[in-house]
């Protein structure tokens, strides 16, 4: 069986082909990443405007080039939460409409399912139950992942997600937009030992988040700074080390606190190098999908969406989308 | 002729098929219910014509202008029902769709269309009925305050149709210095008009490939600079 899956939540358009059989047959990504760079953040209308361009293209270069026939789908999947309203009825009404038009159920997917997911994409894969730790633009958690459709929600950020922080750190620092990866570059060179940054909530019980008190101690370093390059590399590696431990000191808890002994790691975060060393130091078996699987894509959707069809969620001709959407409610 | 045409730019969402001249429709006033209404209803007229969607010709949506959402909802919906039957596409102005309806509803030679456009602007375009009964555009569709819709001075005893007119009725009548002859302040696009527009476009080779078929916004600003919200 074969399902088509169709991700348009935020700023990339992702379409992909996955097999019960034969895995992962192809994917295609679309990044509006340069349009929205100017605007300094993600512009909605805009996005939906892209996704509306440039979704049905894409599906149609990627089922040529995996040379799938339209008439070979057995389902289209597409996400319909959490995300921007408009961007995701773009993706929502043509996924939908595909299925009706090719006689195929469609299901909707959880975009936060696809990313806890996305790990069972690669060869070396996580056995249920895990625990995962979600780290992306939006949100922070940690999940326990009892089965597909079984998650409880362990910990979150009470404030700003982690990738929010770190591109909002970045701005600060006058990185380019979305500055995560920059700010991560930056830190290569930065003097560890010069600055010390609170790793905000741990002393505290519990496996909730906070990140935006520490955006604002790095403005407050830099502001009594120089402002250098070389202070500002110092200020961006003191606050990827107090990322990295928090969501580190975090994971060891839950770890410890469920007994679980495998760690899945997602979302675009996930691709911070020194996050990824620290967590392999885990007395844990810890999983990465792999980094165009992190942030956003349609191969997630497209899995995710084949365990919906296999557990029976197929759709009726009526759409909505869920800009909200609360991961625990889902069920199996 | 067969043909499928779907609208959900304004307040209303709208399905038509179109069978060689008979029409089966369904229409309803259902704002923020488009994603809801719209498949239902292409599939209520497929049913009831007991057709499928490769038994037809082609599909047509309302291209916009209207509400940005709403005109993608038709349009992605059109694109994948396009693509997966393997059909054409018609894009029709929902502009163009509520001049046929005051054609064909009270003889209108010339209908002036105003959708209100929020934001104290309208979009605006005029249209004359041709010698096959059809609305055909005069000057071009744009998005203005009202007091600036352009005028085509030669065009007299205008009919005038649309939400704009039912916002602005005072600024556009005395814009049109009072040659409004009868104003419908509440036409909205139909997908009956659109399938009947469609229908005639499409013979005079007007189509598309689904990915082609894609929204008129007319309002191409949405943002400020940099950093600022919509
Ligand atoms: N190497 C890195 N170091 C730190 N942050 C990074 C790195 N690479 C990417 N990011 C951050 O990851 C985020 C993007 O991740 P992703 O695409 O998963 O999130 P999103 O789509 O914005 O949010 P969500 O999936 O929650 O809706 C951005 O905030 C980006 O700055």
């Amino acid at each position: 069986m074969k399902v088509l899956g169709i991700e348009t939540s935020c700023d990339e358009t992702g379409v992909a082909v996955y097999d019960d059989q034969l895995g992962l047959l192809g994917h295609e990504l679309y990044s509006q990443v340069a349009l929205h760079a100017v605007y300094g953040g993600v512009v909605p209308e805009l996005a939906s405007r892209d996704h509306v361009r440039k979704a049905a293209p894409l599906i149609d270069s990627l089922l040529q080039r995996i040379e799938v026939a339209p008439e070979g789908l057995d389902a289209i999947a597409y996400t319909a939460g959490p995300g921007l309203v408009g961007a995701l009825m773009v993706g929502a009404m043509l996924g939908r409409s595909l299925a009706y038009g090719l006689g195929i159920p469609a299901v909707e997917v959880h975009h936060m399912e696809g990313h806890l997911l996305a790990p069972m994409l690669e060869d070396q894969r996580p056995t249920f139950p895990f625990l995962a730790l979600l780290v992306s633009g939006g949100h922070t958690m940690l999940v326990r992942v009892e089965a597909v459709g079984d998650y409880q929600v362990l910990g979150e950020s009470l404030d700003d997600a982690v990738g929010e922080a770190f591109d909002k750190t970045a701005k600060m620092l006058g990185l380019p937009y979305p500055g995560g990866p920059e700010l991560a570059k930056l830190a290569l060179t930065g003097d560890p030992s010069r600055y010390s940054f609170p790793r905000p909530m741990v002393d505290r019980p519990g496996l909730d988040f906070s990140f935006s008190g520490l955006k604002t101690f790095a403005l407050n370093t830099l502001a009594k700074s120089a402002a250098t390059s070389q202070d500002k590399a110092d200020i961006a590696r003191a606050f990827e080390e107090a990322v990295v431990d928090t969501l580190f000191i975090k994971a060891r808890r839950a770890l410890q606190e469920t007994g679980l002994g495998s760690l899945v790691v997602a979302g675009g975060v996930g691709a911070n190098q020194r996050l990824r060393d620290k967590l392999d130091t885990l007395d844990a078996a810890v999983f990465y999908p792999r980094p165009a699987f992190c942030t956003d894509n349609g191969a997630m959707i497209a899995y995710a969406g084949m365990q919906r069809l296999l557990a029976g969620n197929a759709m009726g001709l009526a759409v909505a989308v869920h800009p909200r959407w609360s991961l625990e409610g889902l069920g199996r | 002729m067969k043909l499928l045409a779907i609208d959900s730019a304004t307040e209303a969402c709208s399905a038509a098929l179109w069978l060689d001249g008979e029409i089966i429709s369904r229409f309803e006033l259902a704002p923020r219910r488009h994603t809801e209404l719209l498949l239902p209803m292409v599939d209520a007229v497929l049913a009831e014509a007991g057709l499928q969607l490769p038994q037809l010709d082609a599909l047509a949506f309302g291209r916009g202008p209207g509400s940005f959402t709403g005109v993608r909802i038709a349009t992605a919906s059109v694109q994948g029902l396009a693509w997966a039957a393997g059909l054409p596409v018609v894009p029709v102005s929902t502009l163009a769709a509520i001049a046929q309806g005051m054609i064909d509803a009270q003889g209108a030679e010339t209908v002036a269309c105003a959708i209100d456009a929020r934001m104290g602007e309208v979009y605006w375009a005029q249209y004359c009925r041709n010698a096959r009964g059809v609305a055909e555009l005069v000057g071009d569709e744009v998005v203005v305050p009202p007091v600036e819709v352009p005028l085509t001075p030669e065009l007299k005893a205008w009919h005038a149709a649309g939400t704009g007119w039912g916002v602005y009725a005072d600024v556009l009548r005395e814009r049109l210095d009072s040659q409004a002859v009868d104003i419908d302040g509440e036409r909205l696009p139909d997908s009956r008009e659109i399938a009947k527009l469609a229908v005639d476009a499409f013979s005079r080779g007007v189509a598309v490939t689904p990915e082609q078929a894609l929204p008129v916004y007319l309002r191409n600003k949405v943002t400020h600079q940099r950093g600022g919200k919509l």
